[in-house]
């Protein structure tokens, strides 16, 4: 497939996982939706190192997988943390803090 | 879709027809196999009345599954009950098709046979085949939480988390075990570890992995004892302790899916293990003809997996079950840090030259 | 039709499709299954690039850890199914949807005027993407940032495991 078409596809999906963080209420898919940009971006990558012959993108792919992952976890954990006191995935409910 | 095409398609269907036709096989009478030997240890008789040996017991088992009836629990969340069972037996299966059993190929024409077809010993020579390996076992986590949580009840889900965090934990376990083996032999692809482990010192000590690497093979087999939930971790699906685990509300085909992928699983690991530290289809000193050396090949790896899933079978009936916090203490306390400094010391080895 | 374009093709639809179902569904559990399908669609799509490593560690760890993770979280947790499926209400959601498309028309103009996007992608040679290359670059141009994200990795296991204790009785 020509290069216009992987791009076309990964700024297809960010945009799905924008809408994803803007639209949703579980916080649990607002993570799969930061997951899913993530992953657009990483197709971009790939798709950029091999349109050049390169390899420093997938390196970089690499890298934004490490990232990814550990954001996970650590975004987990604060979510364990609030459920815990709020007892529910509910985003519009964790209002504490607004005005 | 041109004549060439077509026939690498047919090549691959029949070597798929060969190896998955084994491994269900397999599957099927492992399940025999289990009952005698256990019987053998326990100073008893199994199942010997169906066929000659009890040797008809798996076809009687299967049908009497087939006609059990199918509950599905009222609290299950119904596409992913049935989604999940499908969920384990897919990887456990598809492990099979990057394992070799011989290794040359064979042309059907030195069997007699009028077509010009290749049987070659592997359905997919993948270059990352190990890595496919691993990632397959990263995914049979899926069926096992998916089992728990769509059951809709307290000792599935339990059994389904303790399950999950136990294979997890090990899948680490198993990697690292795996590593100092890629290292001496430089290379991915399970042919070419196999291959490399050919020949004998002083003549009759054949040179396989497991004389170089003894304590990545004695950590790759804790782990996947541990990974397979096989004896002496198999205390998320133990009866006293949490009924049936995962699949506790699972019945007839479905639990047969769940019985046939522990299996497949069991199987395939054990072909790992062969492949990876025993030389898998090597026979040291041996040099024949083609088709014969295939042959003899494919037998020698089907022996060296057997007396595998015997050792399976064997320690299961041996030894106590691990407690839970004495499973996870294991695995990451104990064996991940001796799995970490035996990569360290080949690393060490390999960069100095000696290995 | 080479088989390449074909398979390319079929993942990135599933790629799309299973996106969309990720934010549609109101099932957390769910929407973490569409997730995995579509990672596994994004594999694929790293190997008809050429990126056989690439595929291999995203289905280790994405596929097999990441979403795991969410699984098992939900699992722990087993939150009840929340009863709307946006947080705001009808028009809100509808201006933000109509806003993405736009937003994507506009990615999809600058992607067109790339120069040389429509042609073909460089030929590559056989060791392109295998792990031996990917692992030579790694440890020396890039070994700064491998260790760094060592140390990163490290930091969010312990912050991770410290935020998600539970408190000791006693403690404060």
């Amino acid at each position: 497939m020509p290069l216009v078409s992987y791009i076309s596809l990964s700024a297809v999906l960010f945009t799905i996982g924008v809408m994803g963080v803007l639209l949703k209420r579980n916080a649990l898919t607002i993570f799969m939706s930061i997951e899913l940009m993530l992953n657009a971006v990483n197709v971009a990558l790939a798709a950029f190192a091999r349109h050049h012959g390169g390899l420093d993108g997938q390196i970089f792919v690499f890298f934004v997988m490490a990232v990814a992952a550990a954001e996970a976890a650590v975004g987990l954990a604060i979510f364990i943390a609030i459920f815990r006191l709020k007892k529910t995935t509910d985003v519009t409910e964790i209002n504490l803090m607004r005005w | 879709m041109d004549a060439a095409m077509l026939k690498e398609i047919g090549e691959i269907v029949v070597r798929m027809l060969i190896i998955f036709t084994a491994v269900f096989t397999g599957v099927a009478y492992m399940t025999l196999v289990e009952r005698r030997v256990s019987a053998w240890m326990q100073d008893r008789l199994g199942p010997n009345r169906v066929g000659p040996q009890g040797l008809l017991q798996p076809l009687a088992d299967g049908l009497k599954h087939l006609m059990k009836e199918d509950v599905t629990p009222p609290g299950a969340h119904r596409t992913v009950f049935i989604l999940a069972p499908i969920m384990v037996l897919i990887p456990a299966v598809v492990s099979f098709a990057v394992i070799p059993i011989a290794g040359d190929a064979i042309n059907l024409q030195d069997l007699g046979l009028p077509w010009d077809w290749q049987i070659k010993p592997f359905i997919a020579d993948v270059s990352v085949g190990l890595l496919i390996l691993l990632g397959l076992a990263s995914l049979e986590v899926y069926g096992v939480v998916l089992a728990g949580w769509s059951s809709g009840s307290k000792y599935p889900a339990m059994g389904a988390l303790r399950s999950t965090a136990q294979m997890i934990s090990y899948e680490l376990a198993l990697g690292l075990a795996i590593l100092p083996v890629i290292l001496t032999t430089g290379s991915l692809r399970l042919q070419t570890i196999a291959e490399a482990q050919s020949g004998t010192w002083f003549g009759f000590i054949p040179h396989w992995n497991v004389f170089i690497h003894p304590f990545g093979f004695l950590f790759l087999l804790i782990s996947i004892f541990a990974e397979n939930k096989r004896l002496p971790f198999d205390l998320p699906e133990a009866e006293p302790e949490l009924v049936a685990g995962y699949h506790t509300e699972y019945s007839a085909m479905k639990f047969v899916m769940f019985y046939m992928a522990e299996y497949s699983a069991m199987i395939a690991n054990a072909a790992l293990m062969v492949t990876l530290f025993f030389g898998g289809w090597q026979v040291p000193g041996l040099a024949l003809p083609q088709p014969w050396m295939f042959l003899v090949q494919a037998g020698a790896f089907a022996v060296k997996t057997f007396f595998f899933l015997f050792l399976f079978v064997w320690v299961r009936w041996t030894l106590p079950r691990f407690r839970y916090d004495q499973l996870m203490n294991l695995g990451w306390k104990v064996l991940l840090e001796l799995a970490f400094i035996n990569l360290l010391v080949v690393a060490m080895l390999v960069a100095a030259g000696v290995m | 039709m080479s088989l390449d374009t074909i398979l390319a093709s079929v993942a990135s639809m599933t790629a799309i499709c299973s996106a969309l179902m990720v934010i549609w569904q109101r099932n957390a559990v769910i929407s973490a299954l569409f997730l995995v399908l579509n990672l596994g669609s994004v594999a694929i799509l790293f190997l008809t690039l050429g990126g056989e490593f690439l595929a291999a560690v995203q289905v280790i760890v994405y596929a097999g850890a990441i979403m795991v993770l969410f699984l098992f979280v939900i699992m722990l947790l087993n939150p009840a199914p929340l009863k709307e499926r946006f947080a705001s209400g009808p028009v809100v959601t509808g201006l933000t949807f109509a806003l993405g498309v736009l937003f994507v028309a506009s990615l999809m103009r600058g992607v067109m005027s790339l120069a040389g996007a429509g042609g073909a992608m460089a030929s590559v040679g056989e060791r392109y993407g295998s792990t031996r290359s990917v692992g030579e670059l790694l440890f020396t141009a890039y070994l700064y940032p491998f260790e760094l994200a060592g140390v990163l990795l490290l930091v969010a296991m312990v912050g991770a495991v410290v935020l998600a204790r539970r408190q000791a009785p006693g403690e404060d």
